[in-house]
Order: C-alpha cells, then sequence, then structure tokens
C-alpha cells in the first residue's frame, strides 16, 4: 500500500502554515496524527500534494484548566486526555470517552484536532464536544474566529471549516454534575455502531440541566436540545428517560452499512442512550 | 516520485541516515532499508499491530506513518530489546509460559508489552488486556500471552526490588 507521491511539509508556527496552505490551495492539507488521513492516502482515496504536518508547530499542543473554561491545544492527543488530572476532575467524560476510542497504539498518534476537523460521522469527539457546548477556535488569513461545536458540522466531512483555515484548540465550560460516554462497537478499533455523550445537573432530587449528542447515527453528530429538555424537571425515572429516548430518535437518521440496518441503529441508539442516562444520573 | 529527503533516525541506539521519499511508511524503512525484519506487516491497515515499534517513547503502528513524520526521532524495535544470549525478561516469559504459536505477532507484542510495563509496572489481567488490545494475535486465544506479561511485570519488579 504506497500511496501517491507528495511533498512533505514540516512547518515551525501558524503563519506558515497558512502561508503553505495559501500557496498551495486545493494541492494541500494539514495533518495532525494522521490516522484517518494516512489510511485513506495508503488506498488512494486522498491524493495530498502537499502534506503539512502539524508535529511541530508551536502552540498546537497543552491543556489549559482554568476557573471556567478549558482549553485544549488540537494536536493534544488521546492519550494526553486520559493521563491529564486536572482534565479529569474538570470533565472526566474526556476521559471516559477518550478510552473507548481505537486502541492504544492509536490513541497516542490521534488528536482532539484532527478528531473534530475531519467531519468523519464515525469520530466520536465531535458530539462530545457538541454535548459539552464546545467552541472550535479557527484560524486563517483573517485572523481567528469560533464556531459552536454544534453550528460546526454541516454533512460527512463537510464542516464550517474554510479551506485556508486551521483548526487550533477547542475550548468548553468546567463541567458540572454527571457524565457518562457510551458507546457501541463491534470490535476494539472499530466505529461506533451508537454512541451517546450525556451530562446531567442534578437540584434537589430533579434534573436541573441536561445534554445529550448521538454520533454516528446521522451523517453529522446529532445534539438532541429535545432529548435534553426530555429530562429537565424530572427526577430521571424510566417514564422520562423513555420520553428522551423518544425524542433522540425524532433527531437522528441512520443509515443502513455493515454495522447494521437501520432498524437496528435505532435499537441500539436507544439502549446506549438509555444507560448513558442511568450512568450519568447515578453520577450526578 | 517526490523529491527526495535527507532522513535521521536513531533506531535501536545506531544513528541513521538516508534519502528516502517522504510516501515510504516506515515499516517499511525498518525492514527493508535497515534490515529490521522483526516488525512485521499483518494487515498494513493499522488494526492488527504487527508492525508496532516505540517511537519517541510511544507505541506506534510503523505502517501508519511516513518516515517523513518520524525524521529525527528515536525508534526501539524488537531487535533492540534483548539478544539470544540475553533475552528481554518479556522475551522470556512468552518462552516460558508459550505465549505465541506461529510468532507471527510476537515482536508486535513485546514491544507494546515493554511499553504497557513502563507506564504500568504492575498492572491487573485486566489492564493487559486492555493495554494489548491493538495488537491481534489468531494462534493463542490471548491466555498464554496475558499470562506472559504478567510473570514478566512480577519478574521486572522482582529484579528491581532485589537491585534496591
Amino acid at each position: 500500500m504506497i500511496p501517491a507521491a507528495f511533498e512533505y511539509h514540516r512547518p515551525k508556527d501558524i503563519p506558515a502554515v497558512l502561508a503553505l496552505l495559501e500557496e498551495h490551495g486545493d494541492d494541500a492539507r494539514v495533518m495532525a496524527g494522521g490516522h484517518s488521513l494516512i489510511p485513506m492516502m495508503k488506498l488512494r482515496m486522498a491524493d495530498i500534494p502537499h502534506l503539512i504536518d502539524l508535529q511541530d508547530v508551536d502552540g498546537l499542543g497543552g491543556i489549559a484548566i482554568g476557573e471556567d473554561t478549558v482549553r485544549i491545544g488540537a494536536m493534544t492527543t488521546q492519550a494526553d486526555l486520559i493521563d491529564h488530572d486536572g482534565l479529569f476532575a474538570a470533565a472526566p467524560i474526556l476521559r471516559e470517552a477518550a478510552f473507548q476510542i481505537a486502541d492504544p497504539q492509536v490513541r497516542y498518534m490521534g488528536t482532539v484536532g484532527g478528531n473534530v476537523a475531519n467531519g468523519d460521522p464515525g469520530n466520536d469527539m465531535p458530539g462530545l464536544m457538541q454535548c459539552l457546548d464546545a467552541q472550535f477556535t479557527l484560524v486563517g488569513p483573517d485572523g481567528e474566529r469560533r464556531v459552536p461545536a454544534r453550528d460546526f458540522y454541516e454533512a460527512a466531512y463537510m464542516t464550517a471549516r474554510a479551506d485556508e483555515e486551521v483548526l487550533t484548540a477547542v475550548t468548553f465550560p468546567r463541567q458540572a454534575g454527571g457524565y457518562a460516554y457510551e458507546k457501541q462497537k463491534r470490535k476494539i478499533g472499530d466505529y461506533a455502531t451508537a454512541a451517546a455523550a450525556v451530562q446531567l445537573v442534578k437540584d434537589g432530587g430533579a434534573c436541573a440541566e441536561a445534554s445529550i449528542a448521538m454520533t454516528n447515527l446521522s451523517d453529522t453528530p446529532i445534539w438532541s436540545e429535545a432529548a435534553g429538555a426530555a429530562l429537565v424537571g424530572t427526577g430521571v425515572d424510566g417514564a422520562a428517560i423513555k420520553d428522551a429516548v423518544t425524542a433522540m430518535l425524532g433527531d437522528i437518521d441512520p443509515s443502513e452499512d455493515n454495522r447494521g440496518p437501520v432498524a437496528f441503529k435505532r435499537h441500539v441508539a436507544g439502549v446506549i442512550l438509555t444507560r448513558a442516562i442511568e450512568r450519568a444520573w447515578s453520577r450526578a | 516520485m517526490s523529491k527526495k529527503m535527507h532522513i535521521k533516525l536513531n533506531v535501536n541506539g545506531k544513528d541513521e541516515e538516508f534519502l528516502a521519499e517522504p510516501r515510504e511508511l516506515l515499516i517499511y524503512t525498518l525492514r527493508e532499508r535497515l534490515n529490521l525484519t522483526g516488525p512485521h506487516i499483518g494487515c498494513e491497515t493499522s488494526h492488527c499491530g504487527a508492525c508496532t515499534v516505540t517511537l519517541n517513547g510511544k507505541s506506534v503502528k510503523s505502517c501508519t506513518m511516513f518516515v517523513a513524520q518520524a525524521d529525527g526521532a528515536e525508534v526501539t524495535t524488537i531487535e533492540g530489546m534483548g539478544s539470544p544470549d540475553a533475552l528481554h525478561p518479556l522475551q522470556e516469559a512468552f518462552r516460558e509460559h508459550h505465549g505465541l504459536q506461529c510468532g507471527y505477532c510476537t515482536p508486535g507484542m513485546i514491544t507494546r508489552a515493554a511499553k504497557l510495563l513502563e507506564e504500568n509496572p504492575n498492572p491487573t489481567e485486566e489492564e493487559v488486556r486492555f493495554g494489548m488490545a491493538g495488537n491481534l494475535c489468531r494462534c493463542t486465544g490471548y491466555q498464554n500471552i496475558v499470562k506472559s506479561i504478567l510473570a514478566a511485570a512480577a519478574e521486572m519488579n522482582g529484579a528491581k526490588e532485589a537491585a534496591e
């Protein structure tokens, strides 16, 4: 499996990356860990005449835990997320989710930035970032802008990022309450048949806030506002969970593939979301 | 053909310099350029882990890395871990506990296990299984691989205590 030939670039800073993107236009693509792009290049489904490796670019790493917000640099790997105790205190769902992504070797290379920017409906971080109401920082020739994760995904591999922009960081509020990332997959390393990210805040005996996002059940991640709303104000009992699942099923639009027919995926989505809500509530 | 790049690697403690196309996959560099045929090509699609090596302190699948990305890196393959006269404790344990049958996955298993034990010197059986999830074996059913890694951990911890 030999990919098509390319010129390799390893710039040191963002201005140099932007200059390369401007010079080579459609012929250039940035690469983080490469574990989505390299397999596509090996299969010759992606032909990238100018490959821009981000590994040495200044300022793209690091996890910063602020008083109210968490900022994760785009080149932070899944393994880094798992290892970071401060992050676990501020948003424990990231560790739980990262442990369910791929396998150890891939987690050493796979990055948050690559995972969210790629736009693959199978990636876990996009749905998770929608659940956390994250913002993505994009840097381009006209400067920096932020796009909410909930507005970022347009279709499979189509996002709000312009070709000449680079996604440099994700930022989200510190999380309170209970959490769960639940994923059903056929084997280690597979994408989800269905996955759910759930954050719940409990006040007294009732659910005060709920955020629910689903992965690989449409051509984009699905933040189901209605599913969250079905839980707020309830004691998250069986009836409320059923209502949330019904609401979620109204928002997803899975398609048949080698993970199963549509009816099966909808069934699994309900099971996975039920488990995720129950676990998140038990931790709230 | 694209322009060749001047590549520097340190492999098993030895500096290597050569010209290569950036698209060359690291597994081919190791096997065909440097004649290190311990790391194997199993699936060549990032699934099986037979090509696992340690690169700058991380276990990586060398079929999913361009040599250009590895430029400047330190790489350890199974050849850097022990010799027939002085086996690494993991190699010894795999032999002792029948941790291989055909042996094809073994170099990847052992390089990955070495990194796992470096990060977690005293793992539970579950942690071993989880930490080895990126390496596939089609012969053993994994039982003896897990047993071998746990035995090597005990041996290495014992040796460390004896030294202290």
